[in-house]
């Protein structure tokens, strides 16, 4: 019961407005600013929160991507995980990353690191796959505790409540388990100069899907990305009359 | 001073008179800054002629929408042809009626240029550009472990902020925005684009010259339109406490304070709220805080240095018969603990339902603070006015929130007059008639007594120089 393995994703930051690429193929990520994924955030803090209760001994922080994803495993460092672990996925593999492989290679690192827990969050906000803990969970055969509001351990036991559409739904779950943090879950703190320079000091390890004996070819292909369209502006009438002849010459009426 | 909250009229600046020579340069605004930045329907002129203020609403002719400086810069060297007047605007959350276009004019709306750039971590400083706000530049920040902490409440443009001067609840520690910008970009009235301490320039000090950079800060849009400024940042805090205390009077709770400070304690925040105010926070909370002049206190550091700062706070207050000293470390205790000053305004406007609220602003030296708040609150009993008092009292600062029935023309006037007394008094005490807030409409008669004759027509040679034709932001400070 000792390690808590944490999965934090390299993202457009959410206050960013998103444009697509002429050629229709992507988003500009060229020179745009990153963050890590608001979600991972409040799992990161959570992973903290039980190691500073002293229910785990170690926090590990996972990233895929490029180089850049060391600045996003640097900044889950700053906030209170102990290692990082940075799986390099680059150029047209790293375009076509997606939950399926992610998962694959957090259940091969899970096993090997013999976590009790991963924590990730729900989903990223460029995707919003909502898939990656789940698909984690499958791939272990392990439970899982997704859209998490309150995360409590019960011995070798994870009290979870979940929000759900009717309301909240509290479940208890073996460890080891994988749980995906929602909004409420906690605040996540921030990153202060001290514990920035601390976390310079901190290991990354650096190794490949291949390494994890994942393969990471992917079954999707993206044809074409496209803004949602313009809105339309609105048309003002004078009357209630006028109004009403209108909804029923659109046939809304 | 004005309050101007009887009548809402929009005169003749509604429909189709047009001030002259407004409709010849429409054309040249829009090929300046595209079709869609340009804006004459009455909705986008009413939304940009009005703030938070109790100012009635003065809409400008036009509104204008420039992406970057050199478009300020075309924009207005048309404006100064035209001798049409240019009314600065970040997020219209000024508290003076400062961008009111009482002349008309034309409102550079500056939000779409909205760039955070240049973030210099081991400088500790950063520049932006004026779309960019408080909250938006400290969540940007959030993982390099440095924030901005001027916070004046509201999520106000930082250029604004510059340029009214602003303060808030941690200038205490941190200072208000005349320490805390190192440089500015400037578009004058006729265009002329400066940088007040050389372009590119962010020394944590200087000796260079005249300190343009500050003469621009608090000058409220009535010199140049700020499209960048250069920050200072501060590393996050490792650690909060907060803390609430009572005591049996307004004098113990200042002389805390006073000691506090004397005692080196590098406190965040240090805030008073009055009788008065901690009973419309019972009432509006339900919470149960003793009736009585009340600190709130919010102590940043090390977790060390946060024991220490706190017991010998926790002692002063002791001394000086302090009571119910509670702290709290962890954020959601620490929330409550200062619920009943984050929603003192809005208590203020609970007292009173269908009433306005109007705050109050002046600033004196420490050791008067006690003799100018009980001189104050008689006063308000003896007008019969509802004034609960909130105050930033590390600075001097106090503020208080007038509640008023708009329609009722004798409680304004007694709340004008009110306000008129209450600056003078803070004036008599060696202070100041705005600690934060600016001059803005109403206070231009009160600035003169303050600042004296001689003074006054320095400040007017300087506009003179500047803007000769009176252009920037008419009817404003002088």
């Amino acid at each position: 019961m000792s390690r808590v393995l944490v999965g934090v994703k390299r993202v457009i930051d959410y206050a960013v407005k998103v444009r697509v690429k002429p050629d229709h193929s992507g988003v500009v990520t060229d020179g745009v600013k990153h963050s890590m994924n608001p979600f991972c955030e409040i799992a990161v803090e959570e992973a903290v929160k039980l190691k500073e209760k002293k229910l785990f001994k170690e926090v590990v922080a996972v990233s895929c991507g490029p180089a850049q994803a060391t600045e996003t495993i640097r900044t889950a460092l700053a906030m209170g995980c102990d290692r990082g672990i940075h799986v390099e996925v680059t150029g047209k593999d790293y375009e076509s990353l997606g939950p399926l492989q992610v998962s694959k290679i957090f259940a091969a690192l899970a096993k090997k690191e013999e976590a009790s827990l991963v924590i990730l969050g729900k989903q990223a906000i460029d995707d919003d796959c909502n898939q990656t803990g789940q698909m984690t969970a499958a791939l272990l055969d392990w439970p899982q505790g997704t859209f998490a509001s309150e995360v409590e351990i019960e011995g070798d036991k994870v009290k979870v409540v979940r929000e759900i559409d009717g309301g909240l739904e509290t479940i208890k779950i073996n460890m080891p388990a994988v749980v995906t943090a929602d909004l409420r879950l906690n605040t996540p703190r921030y990153a202060t100069l001290p514990n920035i320079m601390k976390a310079k000091k901190k290991k990354i390890a650096n190794m490949k899907p291949a390494d994890l004996g994942v393969d990471i070819v992917s079954r999707l292909e993206v044809l074409r990305v496209d803004e949602p369209p313009t809105r339309l502006a609105g048309v003002k009438v004078e009357t209630v009359d006028d109004l009403v002849a209108k909804l029923k010459e659109s046939g809304t009426i | 001073m004005c309050l101007g909250i009887s009548s809402h009229q929009f005169s003749e600046h509604v429909g189709t008179h047009w001030r002259a020579g407004l409709e010849r340069v429409i054309p040249a605004f829009r090929s300046v800054c595209g079709e869609d930045g340009v804006s004459l329907s009455e909705a986008v002129r009413e939304q940009h002629g009005r703030d938070e203020s109790v100012h009635r609403c003065c809409p400008p002719d036009v509104v204008v929408w420039p992406r970057s400086v050199e478009e300020v810069s075309a924009l207005a060297k048309i404006c100064h042809h035209h001798c049409l007047p240019i009314i600065p605007f970040g997020t219209g959350t000024g508290l003076e009626g400062g961008v009111g276009a009482v002349e008309g004019g034309v409102c550079f709306s500056l939000r779409n240029m909205d760039r955070v750039l240049d973030v210099h971590q081991e400088d500790f400083d950063v520049t932006v550009e004026p779309g960019v706000t408080r909250k938006a530049l400290n969540s940007y920040l959030r993982d390099t472990g440095l924030w901005f902490p001027v916070d004046p409440g509201a999520d106000a443009s930082l250029c604004g902020m510059a340029a009214t001067s602003a303060s808030g609840t941690n200038a205490v520690r941190y200072g208000t925005m005349r320490e805390n910008v190192l440089n500015l970009e400037v578009v004058l009235a006729d265009g002329t684009i400066i940088h007040t301490a050389g372009r590119g320039r962010r020394t944590r000090k200087t000796s260079a010259g005249y300190n343009l950079t500050n003469l621009f800060v608090g000058s409220e849009g009535t010199l140049g339109l700020i499209t960048k400024t250069t920050l200072r940042l501060y590393g996050v805090p490792e650690a909060m406490v907060s803390a609430v205390c009572t005591f049996p009077s307004v004098q113990a709770a200042v002389d805390s304070t006073v000691q506090v400070l004397q005692a080196g304690v590098p406190i965040a925040r240090i805030e008073f709220l009055d009788d008065v105010m901690i009973d419309a926070c019972n009432r509006f909370n339900s919470l149960s805080y003793p009736v009585a002049p009340t600190l709130f206190l919010e102590f940043h550091g090390s977790e060390k240095s946060l024991e220490e700062q706190v017991t010998v706070t926790e002692e002063i207050t002791r001394d000086n018969s302090g009571s119910d000293f509670n702290w709290a470390r962890d954020a959601e205790t620490r929330g409550r603990l200062w619920k009943a000053r984050h929603d003192a305004w809005y208590a203020a406007l609970a007292l009173r339902p269908g009433c306005k609220a109007y705050s109050t602003d002046v600033c004196v030296p420490l050791s008067h603070l006690p003799q100018i708040i009980v001189e104050t609150k008689e006063d308000l009993v003896l007008n019969r006015l509802t004034g609960p008092i909130a105050g930033h009292v590390g600075d001097g600062n106090f503020h208080c929130i007038m509640v008023m029935d708009p329609n009722d023309q004798d409680e304004v006037t007694r709340v004008q007059e009110f306000t008129e007394r209450l600056a003078r008094r803070a004036l008599a005490l060696d202070g100041t008639c705005t600690g934060e807030h600016g001059v803005g409409l109403g206070k231009r008669a009160l600035l003169r007594e303050e600042m004296g004759p001689m003074a006054i027509e320095v400040m007017q040679g300087l506009k003179a120089t500047l803007d000769p034709k009176n252009l920037m932001n008419p009817g404003k400070v002088l």
